[in-house]
């Protein structure tokens, strides 16, 4: 049985739709990464899923309860991080877990355990007697992070978590919930593509608050994939015996022995291949990728016409 | 789980400044009023002893003292119960007790038991100055336990309105004047109600002040307690359905 159940959500602010009948599913041991621009829609479908928003249209069940009709027993199986994470700035990392602890109904004799778990998952085992006021912007969102695993839900909504991060903690806040992935459904809102990459399985893409696209992980790879490849050679050959290969549609020269390819149907590895083969001193191959913009427009294209893609298809190139 | 919210609310208003600011100088204040109404009393009291039925200390001192005190308060619950819900909605926070497993019910009555404790701790360090009397004076005790129980519940219902107004804005300061300004018209509308008799009635049923006053002179009427728990539930149950509204909304 699925974690989340959402069947044809839909919100509307005023006259605007804010959300457009989405339907999605979240199953046990599942990474979804919620991808979409900024104003697309993510964080209102967050606020439906987390209890915050009364959704205008729709269904939606978390762990077999439906949340409108049960708010209460839908909720327990459930820890939000919203983009601003919900922090008592005036007490202490330990008083705030425990209190949220209590809020999510853990017995009395569990708490301590509950948030000591917590913490050290979250790295903040020495962190406890700070408040959080004190606290740095990286540490703050890990405290986020723990309010909403303290009581072990089912399912996990993390919404932006990594905004505002250095690297390292990106880094260290991803490894975070690849750990929590194998024992909680997560779902990840984000905007930033190589973070879905890095720890998602699945991937829904929203846009204008519809789903224009709902998949694996592999099918965005494979939709990243433009088929132009970035090549150096040491020794390299001319321009027409690049453009001879029967899988090389264009070809792009530069000095230095640098070109760009663009190929039609072929992997990187029978492009080095083909290097080596003719002793071309194969020294540089990067496929160039789609951005996360360019799928945007790409996708938004096939919905809908594509009515603004002009002006952002120049920004992206 | 009322209370862990209630608690939760009663900490952090001593963890900032404000509860022991909002304390420190209301005492201050209290102190030297109930000073000069005892040196009032002093002198007067020669007097006094000579009328038949005279009024004692309670009416004399501590009336007077509590209802300075309610007018102070007057002004400062609003600075209190601004905080409540609109600072939560501004900084996030409240989305942690909304994706809780909480009712509306819950996150507002726990709110509003937060701050009647601390309104309660109040009432209780002001008793203390007419308590301290009783070494050295006769004090009415009946009368006395009337005027606090008066004070508590003109604070717990200005407490009420607070709440309320804190639940319609994500802004403390205007929650804060609304308050202020709800409080003062229900405190002002029996007087300006007294000039015309057809609008007494109903306008000087609407005031605190009348409901209050009886109280501190002893008179403990089942119709002004009415009032006051009808004020505090009235205004609960709107807070509540604002909650809810706010959620369909936002």
């Amino acid at each position: 049985m699925s974690l989340v159940n959402v069947k044809n959500l839909a919100r509307y602010y005023g006259q605007h739709c804010a959300v457009d009948h989405v339907s999605f599913e979240l199953n046990a041991g599942d990474i979804l990464g919620f991808l979409g621009p900024n104003g697309a829609g993510k964080s209102t479908t967050m606020q439906m899923l987390s209890g915050n928003l009364a959704p205008s249209e729709g269904e939606i069940s978390i762990d077999g309860v439906d949340l409108l009709d049960e708010p209460k027993a839908a909720k327990s199986a459930l820890g939000y991080l919203p983009e601003l994470p919900p922090l008592y700035k005036e007490l202490s990392v330990d008083e705030y877990l425990r209190y949220c602890a209590q809020l999510h109904r853990i017995v009395r004799s569990d708490i301590a355990s509950a948030v000591d778990l917590a913490k050290q998952r979250c790295g903040l085992d020495r962190e406890g007697k700070r408040l959080i006021g004190n606290l740095s912007k990286g540490y703050q969102q890990r405290v986020g992070i723990a309010q909403a695993i303290v009581h072990s839900p089912r399912v996990i909504i993390l919404d932006e978590p990594t905004v505002g991060l250095d690297p390292i903690q990106i880094r260290e806040i991803r490894e975070l919930i690849t750990e929590l992935g194998k024992e909680h459904g997560i779902i990840l809102s984000t905007h930033i593509l190589p973070e879905v990459q890095a720890v998602c399985n699945r991937v829904q893409i929203i846009n204008r608050g519809r789903l224009v696209f709902a998949s694996d992980m592999d099918s965005l790879l494979q939709r990243q994939e433009t088929g132009i490849f970035e090549v150096a050679f040491a020794r390299a050959p001319a321009l027409e015996v690049l453009s001879k290969l029967p899988y090389v549609t264009g070809v792009n020269g530069s000095d230095y022995g640098r070109f760009i390819l663009t190929t039609h149907n072929v992997s990187a590895e029978q492009i080095a291949k083909d290097a080596v083969a003719n002793d071309w001193g194969l020294i540089r191959l990067t496929p160039t990728q789609h951005s996360l913009e360019q799928i945007f427009i790409e996708l938004a294209l096939g919905d809908n016409a594509g009515d603004t893609s002009g002006n952002k298809d120049t920004k992206a190139a | 789980m009322i209370f862990t919210i209630a608690f939760r609310e009663l900490r952090s208003m001593f963890l900032s400044p404000l509860a022991w600011t909002v304390l420190a100088v209301t005492q201050v204040i209290l102190a030297w009023i109930f000073f000069t109404q005892i040196d009032a009393f002093f002198a007067i009291q020669s007097q006094l002893t000579t009328l038949p039925n005279a009024p004692g200390v309670v009416d004399l001192v501590i009336a007077p003292l509590f209802e300075v005190s309610s007018i102070i308060l007057l002004m400062v619950t609003p600075l209190l119960t601004m905080r409540l819900i609109s600072e939560e909605r501004r900084n996030g926070t409240l989305s942690l007790l909304l994706s809780a497993p909480l009712s509306n019910t819950e996150i507002v009555v726990g709110k509003y038991i937060g701050i009647v404790l601390f309104m309660l701790l109040f009432v209780c360090m002001l008793s203390l100055m007419p308590l301290s009397l009783l070494s050295g004076a006769d004090l009415d005790l009946g009368k006395l336990l009337a005027g606090l129980l008066a004070l508590f519940l003109l604070l717990a219902a200005f407490s009420a309105a607070g709440l309320y107004m804190s639940s319609l804005t994500p802004s403390p300061v205007i929650a804060a004047v609304s308050t202020f300004g709800l409080l003062l018209l229900l405190w002002i509308i029996e007087r300006n109600a007294g000039g015309s008799a057809s609008t007494d009635g109903a306008l000087s049923w609407l005031s605190l002040l009348n409901h209050f006053a009886p109280m501190l002179r002893g008179i403990i009427d089942t119709a002004d307690i009415t009032y006051f728990v009808l004020f505090i539930t009235v205004f609960v149950m709107l807070t509540i359905r604002q909650m809810d509204s706010q959620r369909l909304q936002n």
